[in-house]
């Protein structure tokens, strides 16, 4: 029968090597040479964009990357989406959303209405922008059927 | 109880209480909000009442382990907590940065990074109060009689969760590795650090309501954390497969998380067996109630509803959608809502020398917030397979799909109040238990 003494031995090596093979593979998928991101595309623009959208807790309706809360549409491929939707006038949408000073709600569910300023508007369109060209192994596709694909063809 | 020390646990278990129904409050404007009821939208949106709920549960989680811990280290260690007066210098600044993060969020003071929103000047106040507790946890269990497995591991996963709150302060320019780290805290958590507490409580709970040889008992202790870590570190990858990270994550995620509901099921196993074995007839019968349920509900909520959307291939369709919630709701609640309440339930008679363990209302409190909450879980999931479906599958509109399943929180709310009603009971209980009182310790039955 398994005794306490060996029991613990199970929990420190297990708890030990795979906590070495996590960081290993931390470091390997971040890793300049893996990266899927195109981080040489955040601008100081997608930076004040990514600093707009935590300041406003945007994540706590809308997904991003598939993270956040499930009250508004997922985000990540929004230009697209819009773009679609609207004749290629996705962009300008997005920026009188965003500077409304009442309340968006084609559905009836209301949106905080932010009345930013321009700069802002276009720094979290900069964000979009990068974020909708990230390679998500596949979900991108899934999460917004209308996107990249159809508009291409 | 056995030394006067451990009264202060009693004003943890207070301060859950209220929290735990202030996060409840939230649940139903949210819940409200997504029948077309958003009266209250321009002082607390859905983001704002978003961030309030999913933040009491950790306030009110983190509060009642911190009782327990008060609780037990002192028992185990057999000797006084250092300082109690340091304990409630604790309690109180635990409060008053709850208060004020929550207090924020109603004014747009906070950081919208999902369960992480409190901002980084006031991250650092967290940081100095859990230091303040650890220290007080520690040096009690070293300077004590003795260390026992139960007193380390609970220690050790609370250690741990400090440590890990870390990763989330540091700050990045990309989203993606944003996230990444975010996961540090959020995923190993969950579904790592703190089941080590969980694993502590129970065992605490176990030795104490059965009777089992605690050799015996802290022997399965290892293996269950074992198994915890063995393959929860590694199934962090669940979250890294569709943010943008190599798609290694997908085989490695994978194989490992589908490996996690065996340490839930392990859990489950061992509370019943050690309930089996015990020949200890202990009078708390609602404490051991709690403390099945807590090991059975988290196997079915965390172990099958988590192992149900873990696999890369459904992930892809699940990620991000209430198929999501509703595995956080059983999960959270069957794992550590129902652990807090055990322990709760067994301190209680013994800080205040009042035994109601023999009442209908506490009986009441049990089923009925069980089966509200299996109900709300229902219902979260027929919203989330029917959303999964129609706007992954077919590719509706989001907006379109959310009128198309906005009838399934109507049940949500029913159920809701199920819950709810069990829960004002289990307070109600609480609050006629009286105050913890040093005429208790002849009276506390170990
Ligand atoms: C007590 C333990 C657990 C708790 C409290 C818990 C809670 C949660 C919560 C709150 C989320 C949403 C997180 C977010 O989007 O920010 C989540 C996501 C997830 N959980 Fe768990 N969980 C637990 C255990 C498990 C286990 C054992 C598994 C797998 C077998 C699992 C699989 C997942 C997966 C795959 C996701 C991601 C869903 C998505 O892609 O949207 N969980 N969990
Ligand atoms: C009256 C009871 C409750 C109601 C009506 C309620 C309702 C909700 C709603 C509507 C959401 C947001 C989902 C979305 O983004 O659209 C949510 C999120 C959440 N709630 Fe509750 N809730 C209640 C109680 C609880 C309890 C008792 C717990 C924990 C034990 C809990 C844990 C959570 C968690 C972890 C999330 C985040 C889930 C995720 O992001 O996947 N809730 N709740
Ligand atoms: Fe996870």
């Amino acid at each position: 029968m398994l005794s306490k003494k060996q029991a613990r031995a199970f929990f420190l090596g297990g708890t030990l090597v795979t906590f070495l093979v996590f960081i290993g593979l931390t470091v390997y998928s971040l890793s300049l040479s893996q990266d899927q991101s195109n981080h040489e595309n955040i601008t100081e623009s997608v930076v004040r964009g990514k600093i707009i959208w935590e300041e406003n807790n945007c994540m706590g309706c809308h997904t991003i990357l598939g993270e956040g809360a499930y009250y508004a549409p997922e985000l990540t491929k929004v230009i697209d989406r819009l773009n679609q939707k609207y004749d290629g006038q996705g962009e300008e949408v997005i920026k009188s959303i965003l500077m409304s000073e009442v309340p968006w709600q084609p559905n009836g569910r209301k949106m905080v209405a932010y009345s930013m300023t321009e700069q802002e508007a276009e720094d979290m369109i900069a964000f979009f922008e990068w974020i909708g060209e990230i390679d998500l192994n596949g979900f991108d596709r899934i999460v917004s059927p209308l996107a990249k694909d159809k508009i291409n063809n | 109880m056995k030394y006067k020390s451990q009264k202060v646990a009693y004003w943890f278990f207070a301060l859950s209480m209220l929290l735990l129904v202030l996060q409840i409050v939230y649940g139903f404007v949210m819940g409200f909000a997504r029948i077309g009821l958003d009266n209250l939208h321009d002082f607390i949106p859905f983001n704002t009442a978003r961030a309030v709920h999913t933040n009491l549960l950790v306030v009110w989680l983190l509060s009642g382990f911190m009782g327990a811990a008060y609780y037990i280290i002192p028992e185990e260690a057999q000797r006084e907590l250092v300082s109690v007066k340091l304990a409630y210098v604790q309690l109180i600044s635990l409060a008053v940065v709850g208060v004020v993060a929550i207090v924020g969020y109603h004014f747009n003071y906070w950081e919208g990074r999902k369960f992480l929103e409190i901002p980084r000047p006031l991250d650092f106040l967290v940081v100095a109060n859990v230091l303040l507790f650890l220290g007080l946890i520690l040096v009690t269990l070293f300077k004590g009689k003795r260390r026992t497995t139960t007193a380390l591991v609970l220690s050790m996963g609370l250690l741990f969760a400090a440590l890990l709150y870390l990763p989330g302060m540091l700050p990045f320019d990309s989203q993606v590795t944003d996230s990444f780290f975010r996961w540090w805290v959020v995923h190993l958590w969950v579904e790592g650090v703190w089941e080590l507490i969980m694993g502590g409580i129970l065992s605490f709970l176990l030795i104490k309501l059965t009777g089992v040889d605690r050799e015996v008992i802290e022997k399965w202790l290892y293996v269950i954390v074992g198994l915890t870590f063995l393959s929860g570190v590694l199934g962090t990858g669940h979250h890294y497969y569709y943010i943008g990270v190599n798609k290694i994550w997908l085989i490695v995620g994978g194989i490992f998380s589908a490996l996690e509901p065996l340490a839930f099921l392990a859990m489950a196993l061992f509370a019943v067996n050690m309930y089996r074995k015990g020949e200890k007839k202990h009078p708390n019968k609602l404490a051991l109630y709690w403390t099945l349920g807590a090991a059975i509900v988290s196997f079915v909520g965390a172990g099958l509803l988590g192992f149900a959307h873990t696999l890369p291939q459904t992930n892809l369709y699940t990620h991000g959608t209430l198929v999501t919630a509703m595995h956080g709701h059983l999960a959270f609640w069957g794992a550590y809502g129902m652990i807090v309440l055990a322990i709760i339930s067994y301190a209680l008679p013994n800080l205040t020398g009042r035994k109601l363990y023999q009442s209908t209302r506490g009986r009441a409190a049990y089923w009925l917030s069980n089966i509200g909450m299996i109900g709300m879980t229902v219902a979260f999931g027929v919203a989330g397979v029917a959303q999964v479906y129609l706007e992954r599958k077919f590719g509706m509109d989001f907006m379109q799909v959310q009128g198309e399943i906005s009838v399934h929180f109507v049940v949500l709310i029913l159920c809701a109040t199920i819950f709810t009603t069990g829960i004002v009971l289990y307070v109600i209980d609480f609050y006629k238990h009286g105050k913890p009182n040093d005429e208790a310790l002849e009276q506390t039955i170990d």
